[in-house]
């Protein structure tokens, strides 16, 4: 029973940081139509300036607040410079691109910082508090949780609630449209991008404190996790992306504590694979809507 | 001042096509002129013109005597709204959000104040609301507020369309074929409410409408241009264009034979 709590929370834990990327995956999917699988290294590499930055300082939360704003402006930059001149005629384009971008950013990275793991500290203790005997949360994790809850509720009100995310929707939905009733299409397109890569930026300073350290390859797992958690929602659905992320944050957790670590890629995979096979269109999307 | 919308010997060409050739006409302030003629006589080219989706070769406009160089993105700041064929909503979003849409120009907040949270934000998305609402008040649609656009008929759903571009509180509407799938009792709604545009106590708007339906041009227009092969073969009032043969020839003695020989 200890040891189910324990896994249980560590899985939850864990699952909102999948959450918030698979949620950034979600975001530039329904803006732009591309799974951007360049997330993860553009969120490592948002990571890499943070590190510079808190080894410069002595600051970790000045690292973090640099994090965020160097993703959101990658994620513009990738858009200016890269994935507004694809041609989306073809899925596969972006895809290629995307791929093409996380060689050049990991090769970079490696250049610049080296193929080696550089420790990544946790602001607050990761040991758990004990309550009535046993382990439940660290003060990392209510950190975590606390963030991502932030985030997740600070981008429904957006979406939801204010005039740019009604202008965002609107340009996904029908940009030409859009563009005759006045709004500046191309630029509600960056900010989705900077949006979702501010937010993957976040769950990398989040996780990698959780994983071995900061290397440029430290979010490959993670992204595939997080694009699995995408999938199992859905990839068009926002809430499906956070019961998605926690869902297989919650299965991870069980594979690696019950059944061994080594298993958890594999147990990954399986439940990528068992969804496409089974419900391609995500628990949450209606199948009908799918185009693939 | 009597100036509104003017376009000087306007010019297209699609390749050897010649899809607009030497037109000019004026909308002027507050009127309702229609634009009416055979299938491919471009008067869906004269919009795209107005809209800048297409560059004229030659002439040019003006707007209140000022050169106009129409875009897109900027209609709605220069005060024209359009219509679209078929409506043209957001399926994912609400009606009230559809019409919200076409008013977001006006939202001054920007992303920064939207994403803290601030103030601002929150007074342009209650205002937005309020106007949106309002408009399909106006329009009797309002208990449709919340509804998925797919979900309405489709005589609802062309009102939705209208009541979005109203929302931009447009000077110059430009209606295109805006009758198009609708019954006969719908369109004698429209035409009342397209002819009290012009004469609304709050914003109202001159409109150019491009129609095949001919009750519904006829009875709403204080002008009419007829275009054939890109050319403008005839301007004036309902009752002179009617009684024009030049007209009868081109365009509505054709019709009178499709609808007797079936």
């Amino acid at each position: 029973m200890d040891r189910f709590v324990f896994l249980t929370v560590d899985g939850l834990s864990r699952g909102a940081v999948y959450a918030a990327f698979a949620l950034a995956l979600v975001l530039i999917w329904r803006a732009a139509r591309v799974v951007n699988f360049a997330q993860g290294a553009m969120a490592v590499a948002a990571a890499y300036v943070a590190f510079t930055v808190s080894t410069a300082t002595g600051s970790y939360w000045l690292g973090f607040v640099v994090a965020i704003v160097a993703g959101l402006l990658l994620g513009a930059l990738v858009d200016r410079v890269v994935m507004r001149h694809v041609d989306h005629a073809s899925p596969l384009n972006p895809v290629i691109v995307a791929l093409g971008l996380v060689l050049l950013i990991q090769a970079v990275l490696g250049m610049v910082y080296g193929n080696e793991f550089r420790p990544a500290e946790a602001p607050l203790r990761r040991s758990a508090l004990t309550v009535g005997g046993f382990a439940v949360l660290s003060p990392y994790d209510l950190f975590v949780f606390a963030t991502i809850g932030v985030v997740v509720s600070g981008l429904a009100w957006l979406f939801a609630r204010t005039p740019v995310g009604l202008r965002m929707r609107a340009a996904a939905f029908a940009p030409e449209v859009s563009r005759l009733l006045g709004v500046n299409v191309g630029g509600m397109l960056t900010l989705g991008w900077a949006l979702a890569s501010g937010v993957g930026a976040l769950a990398a300073m989040l996780v990698l404190p959780t994983e071995l350290g900061l290397h440029p390859h430290a979010m490959d797992l993670v992204f595939v996790s997080a694009f699995t958690a995408a999938v199992v929602g859905g990839l068009d659905s926002p809430p499906g992306a956070v019961v998605g992320g926690l869902v297989v944050g919650l299965l991870l957790s069980y594979v690696s504590g019950y059944a061994g670590s080594d298993l958890t890629p594999l147990a990954v995979l399986v439940l990528l694979l068992a969804v496409l096979l089974v419900r391609p269109g995500g628990l949450f999307a209606p199948v009908v809507a799918r185009r693939v | 001042m009597e100036r509104g919308l003017e376009l000087h010997h306007i010019g297209v060409r699609f390749g050897g096509l010649t899809a607009l050739d030497d037109v000019s006409l004026r909308v002027p302030p507050n009127r309702v002129v229609g634009v009416i003629g055979p299938n491919g006589a471009g008067k869906t080219t004269l919009f795209n013109v107005i809209c800048g989706f297409v560059a004229p070769e030659s002439g040019s406009l003006t707007l209140d005597g000022r050169p106009l160089r129409p875009r897109p993105h900027r209609l709605t700041r220069l005060g024209i709204a359009r219509t679209l064929q078929g409506t043209g909503l957001f399926a994912g979003l609400s009606v009230l959000e559809n019409v919200m849409t076409g008013a977001s120009h006006t939202a001054r907040a920007g992303f920064v104040p939207a994403l803290l949270g601030l103030p601002a934000s929150d007074r342009d998305e209650r205002r937005l609301r309020r106007h949106a609402l309002a408009i399909l008040d106006d329009l009797g649609i309002v208990e449709h507020a919340e509804a998925a656009p797919t979900t309405l008929p489709f005589a609802v759903r062309q009102r939705v369309a209208l009541a979005r571009a109203l929302a931009a509180r447009p000077r110059l509407l430009l209606l295109d074929e805006p009758a198009g799938g609708l019954g006969a009792d719908d369109i004698a709604e429209l035409a009342e409410l397209v002819r009290q545009l012009p004469r609304r106590d709050t914003d109202p708007c001159a409109v150019l409408l491009v129609e095949h339906h001919m009750d519904l041009v006829m009875a709403v227009c204080d002008e009419l241009v007829v275009l054939d092969f890109g050319r403008v073969i005839a301007a004036g009032t309902p009752d002179e264009i009617r009684d024009d043969p030049a007209v009868t020839d081109a365009y509505l003695g054709a019709t009178v034979e499709e609808e007797v020989s079936p």
